[in-house]
């Protein structure tokens, strides 16, 4: 159970270019960070670079207490730019999957689709989905295989003024039971949040 | 395990569909089938000479029509991501959408390959063999094919790419596959040279999966 995310020092070359170098960030359980900068410096790469699929040139990311492995096998959400969906199969066919692969439960899934009232999209194909849909079918695996540490880059930019206020709700929800929330951000995040900045 | 259920039962759905899913792999295979007498020329005796290497071939080729897609789509909709970010490790996940990809496009290969080579003039007797091979061989072509299809991840023309990595590798296959059935019709002894795709398919089987998931991992870092 990740408890603690540790960023020391942390560099990260991308197709020869250095993004940055010399970031460090301490984040605990109930806080979350919002990470700004311009286009292109190196925001969705350092998220990668903690779910451990980008290695980084120097530094290093650590989850204090929890083994590396494991933290990343089990205990972080990573919801990218693309939301992992097939747009030939049903919204329910893929949140299920999903939901299973992380290590819930259909009733769990369920339950996170009532979240962000998704039931009657949920016989639908993907590709019927607007963009704003869509991503929240990608949200609902967050509530319905519960892992302590959200990566999220950019979670609100197509959602709606409602599910922008609901889905803060949620986060809230998650940072008071003991979850851990770094999102790269370009609006400011509608909670409470550390910040970290890149400069590009 | 429920995971590893769900996504094979996901992988094979998603084959089954992919490029048109078997019944274009099987057209396609009916296709090439069909093309060779014509080139050949129909007389009968030429014909049934090279009907069980012909219909070997053309499964191979066939094998090849949906492979470009198996890590490409997840790789590009973000799916590979995710995968990654689990217990079960990326090696099992490849093995798993390679048996997905044979599920749906092996297995109807296997069963179009006697129709296929009977139709070209190859003894009744050969068909038992020719599905056992094809079963076999396919089992090998998709797990190798994976390899091909993972190195290209993010290749511009990927499919042309994954068909020039992979076609040199299933050479093995083809000529112990066609070396059984070449046997077997001219009533030679043709367990050794099965015995040597069984050979071949269960170091596809065992390595395959190691190469994919280090080719995976490069595309995605």
């Amino acid at each position: 159970m990740i408890t603690a995310l540790s960023l020391r020092n942390l560099a990260i070359r991308r197709g020869g270019r250095l993004l940055f170098e010399g970031v460090s960030l301490e984040l605990s359980a109930g806080e979350a960070c919002a990470l700004t900068g311009p286009n292109g410096s190196g925001k969705t790469s350092l998220l990668r670079a903690v779910a451990g699929l980008v290695r980084p040139e120097g530094g290093e990311v650590a989850f204090p207490g929890v083994e590396t492995e494991e933290a990343r096998g089990a205990g972080l959400h990573l919801i990218g730019h693309q939301d992992g969906l097939k747009p030939a199969r049903t919204a329910w066919e893929e949140l299920a999957f999903w939901t299973v692969w992380c290590g819930g439960s259909e009733t769990s899934a369920r339950a996170a689709a009532e979240a962000l009232e998704l039931p009657p999209l949920l016989e639908l194909e993907v590709r019927r989905l607007s963009a704003g849909q869509r991503r929240r079918l990608a949200l609902a695996r967050l509530l319905a295989a519960p892992r302590p540490l959200w990566l999220l880059d950019e979670p609100l930019s197509p959602l709606d003024a409602r599910f922008r206020a609901r889905f803060g709700e949620i986060m809230v929800a998650h940072l008071q039971g003991g979850g851990l929330i770094l999102a790269a951000v370009h609006d400011p995040l509608p909670i409470r949040a550390k910040s970290l900045e890149l400069a590009g | 395990m429920s995971r590893l259920g769900a996504l094979i039962r996901r992988e094979t759905t998603l084959a089954w569909g992919r490029g048109g899913g078997p019944l274009v792999t099987v057209g396609f295979y009916a296709g090439v089938a069909t093309l060779l007498p014509l080139a050949i020329g129909p007389e009968r005796e030429r014909l049934a000479a090279v009907a069980t290497g012909a219909a070997w071939v053309a499964l191979a080729l066939a094998s090849l029509l949906s492979l470009e897609r198996l890590f490409e789509r997840d790789y590009e909709d973000g799916a590979l991501d995710l995968m990654t970010l689990s217990e079960t490790p990326l090696e099992l996940t490849s093995a798993v959408k390679c048996l997905g990809q044979w599920i749906a496009t092996g297995a109807p290969l296997a069963l179009a390959a006697p129709v296929a080579a009977i139709g070209l003039g190859a003894s009744a007797a050969l068909a038992p063999l020719i599905f056992a091979c094809a079963l076999l061989g396919g089992l090998a072509f998709a797990f190798v094919g994976g390899i091909g299809a993972a190195l290209s991840l993010g290749a511009r023309r990927g499919g042309l790419l994954t068909a020039v990595i992979v076609l040199p590798l299933f050479t093995p296959p083809v000529i112990f596959g066609g070396g059984a059935l070449d046997a077997m019709a001219s009533g030679l002894p043709w367990q050794a040279a099965f015995a040597l795709l069984a050979a071949y398919t269960a170091a596809a089987v065992a390595l395959g999966p190691l190469a994919m998931a280090a080719a995976c991992r490069n595309a995605l870092s």
